[in-house]
């Protein structure tokens, strides 16, 4: 086990650097440069002008430039903003936990509802439940998260003024002791974990249903009830367990796939998470911290495939770990 | 007889051909109610897509003018318009007769341009004469939804096409050769898997000048990779298969083996991931549209009347929800229609329904 997560490690080493060779030739091909966009339209002698290049190292070539960027990267050092001049790593740090929190409870409710449910419908296949359950699933999964988004706002936000839509936390924020402020913060995640969240819980759930209906057929689900054991205990400690397998293996889809929707939706709600770091960097062509989010994200990505990996090696003992030649 | 008969050894002993693999998909798909509605959805909005200029004009489908007979709305509907531009009509205000009793017309269904805009029905809601309400510069929702149509279904097209374009490429060499080129190309895959869709595709298109064709090309070229990952799975299962092992005893080429042989056998699950492809394409479109990335306006788009509608909230509803429900209904219809394909495909899939 310890020689098999080495090696996954090791395997780490070359999608890294493919990662950065992406982004670095994404930002490379970018038409106008860092110093066009500081200098605005305000006209700047030649002289200031080759300076800025200067300035950030723009007047190298481009594989120079790259290993330079490499250099800087293996210390986490992005450089800094174009637009504020701060330490990307500082950006994305104050940032980042707004993120994880709104993807955190996404996870966490997607799991805590996709499983039972899942479960429950293929353990009664063809019933009313599993049917009518399986499309209103559907439908949610082809359901936009923005429109949904705009859909909630409208209803709830507007309308009817239950929720705050809004940001992390109300204006009056800092007045507040520290039990309203956390009911505060609890309201204003409801609509943006809602909807960075259905479309997850649908998808997890067909899985899990269609992963559980392939338990359910093999035989040592037949002989545990051919040896008279009782419904529930076949369903708890044989198909339940099973089902988890495929399961693990799927958390390494749904982290991009939610960090994704949450652009979007930290966009609409205003959420100060990375998402919206990114739009406004990608807007401002803030090179320094498009390139720094991109790299963070996918390496928050590859960790989380790899922990993904480790774990289903780690639950299913069918799984060798050891090369097969 | 043509040549086409005389390759195939079961027609010229006189043996009735079997329906074939698409022949056994295309009847379990007929049988299946939800993919056929997804089939048929899809058509439906093709149909109206092309049809817009005659379902929603301000231009009349027929009329008589000065007693001679014009169809300025069915004009709009070629391409080269410029062959029935009606030059004597270009003093007509079709705005203004549109109610005109005295002038006899054939209304389209939705008497509005897309582009037109009254300033006195600023945010009007539905009624009888707007369907789906107006906008903000007072142009009519069902008429602006209407010829939002085309977009997308272009969109999903163009992009799935660069996307099997790249994915069958890469997918087959990977899964053909093996070694180092599967390796490197696997890497690839895996590289690109890494960043979350919509941070891959802001990237680029932030960087690029707002076009339809921009968004196209870029969702074509880093949406590829689920295409490249079933591609080579199923060359690696077919390559080792019998009539591959005899294609390449009988001194095939490789490239005879890949484009005879193999690829033809591996198109079915490829084609179902491309139809979820389509579906994700479109719902990018949209994003990208509702960011103000995409289709630019006043060109009429359904994100972007989603983007319009946020910022009226507390006025419009109609706003949010006709485009909405067109995104909802196209990406819904693809994706039924995928999952009906898989299921026809694979024969795996009839097994537990026939216990």
């Amino acid at each position: 086990m310890l020689i098999y997560t080495l090696r996954r490690l090791a395997y780490l080493v070359p999608t890294l650097l493919g990662i950065t060779i992406v982004t670095f030739v994404i930002i490379s091909l970018a038409p106008g440069n860092p110093a066009d966009v500081v200098r605005g339209t305000a006209t700047v002698s030649p002289e200031v002008y080759d300076e800025m290049l200067r300035l950030y190292g723009l007047d190298k070539p481009v594989l120079v430039r790259y290993g330079i960027w490499l250099q800087r990267l293996v210390t986490f050092d992005f450089g800094s903003s174009f637009v504020d001049h701060r330490p990307v790593l500082a950006k994305v740090g104050e940032r980042l936990p707004a993120t994880l929190i709104l993807n955190g409870a996404s996870l966490f409710l997607t799991l805590l509802f996709a499983i039972p449910f899942g479960l429950y419908s293929a353990v009664r296949q063809h019933s009313k439940f599993d049917k009518i359950g399986g499309t209103v699933l559907y439908m949610l999964y082809s359901l936009p998260e923005f429109w949904v988004a705009l859909l909630l706002i409208m209803l709830f936000g507007v309308k009817l003024d239950l929720l705050p839509f809004i940001g992390i936390e109300s204006l009056n924020a800092g007045e507040l002791g520290f039990w309203a402020r956390l009911w505060d913060r609890l309201l204003h995640m409801v609509l943006p974990t809602v909807c960075l969240t259905y479309g997850a819980l649908a998808f997890l759930s067909r899985f899990v249903r269609g992963s559980t209906l392939e338990v359910i057929h093999q035989d040592y689900i037949r002989t545990a009830r051919a040896k008279g054991l009782d419904d529930s205990r076949v369903v708890y400690k044989h198909i339940f367990k099973n089902t988890l397998i495929p399961v693990v293996t799927l958390l390494g889809i749904l982290l991009p796939t939610l960090i994704s929707g949450s652009i979007i939706l930290e966009y609409i709600f205003s959420w100060p998470g990375i998402g919206q770091l990114f739009f406004n960097s990608v807007m401002s062509r803030d090179y320094p911290t498009v390139m720094g989010l991109s790299f963070i994200t996918s390496l928050l990505v590859l960790l989380s495939t790899l922990v993904a990996d480790l774990l289903y090696t780690w639950v299913d003992p069918r799984v060798s770990y050891e090369r097969k030649n | 007889m043509n040549g086409k008969t005389d390759r195939n050894p079961a027609a010229a002993v006189g043996v009735d051909e079997s329906a074939g693999f698409v022949g056994i998909a295309w009847r379990r798909l007929r049988r299946d109610r939800y993919a056929m509605t997804g089939l048929y959805l899809i058509v439906a909005l093709f149909v109206v897509a092309y049809l817009a200029p005659v379902l929603a004009n301000s231009r009349p489908i027929a009329m008589r003018f000065e007693d001679r007979l014009y169809f300025p709305a069915v004009a709009e509907l070629f391409p080269f318009k410029y062959v029935l531009r009606y030059p004597e009509l270009r003093t007509l205000d079709f705005a203004e007769i549109r109610g005109d009793e005295s002038i006899s017309q054939l209304r389209a269904p939705v008497p509005y341009s897309p582009y037109e805009s009254s300033l006195d029905e600023k945010l009007a809601p539905p009624s009888r004469s707007h369907w789906m309400g107006t906008d903000t510069l007072g142009r009519d929702v069902c008429s602006r939804v209407i010829h939002g149509a085309a977009i997308p279904l272009k969109v999903g097209l163009v992009a799935v096409a660069i996307a099997l374009a790249i994915g069958l490429t890469l997918g087959s060499l990977a899964g053909y050769y093996g070694g180092v080129t599967d390796i490197l190309i696997s890497r690839l895959i895996e590289v690109v898997m890494c960043f979350p869709v919509l941070f891959l595709v802001l990237a680029v298109i932030a960087f690029l000048p707002p076009s339809i064709f921009n968004v196209m090309v870029v969702i074509g070229i880093t949406r590829w990779t689920g295409i490249a990952r079933y591609t080579r799975a199923e060359f690696i299962r077919i390559k080792n298969e019998d009539f591959a092992h005899a294609a390449r005893a009988l001194g095939a080429s490789d490239r005879k083996i890949i484009f005879r042989h193999i690829l033809p056998n591996s198109l079915a699950p490829v084609l179902v991931s491309a139809m979820f492809g389509v579906a994700g394409a479109i719902l990018v479109e949209a994003a990208l549209s509702f960011l103000g990335l995409g289709v630019q306006p006043p060109t009429p788009s359904w994100g972007g009347i989603l983007s319009d509608a946020r910022e009226f909230l507390d006025v419009a509803w109609w706003l949010a929800l006709f485009p909405g429900l067109g995104i909802f209904i196209t990406v819904t219809a693809y994706n039924v229609l995928g999952e009906g394909l898989r299921d026809a495909s694979d024969p795996h899939h009839a097994l537990p329904e026939s216990r």
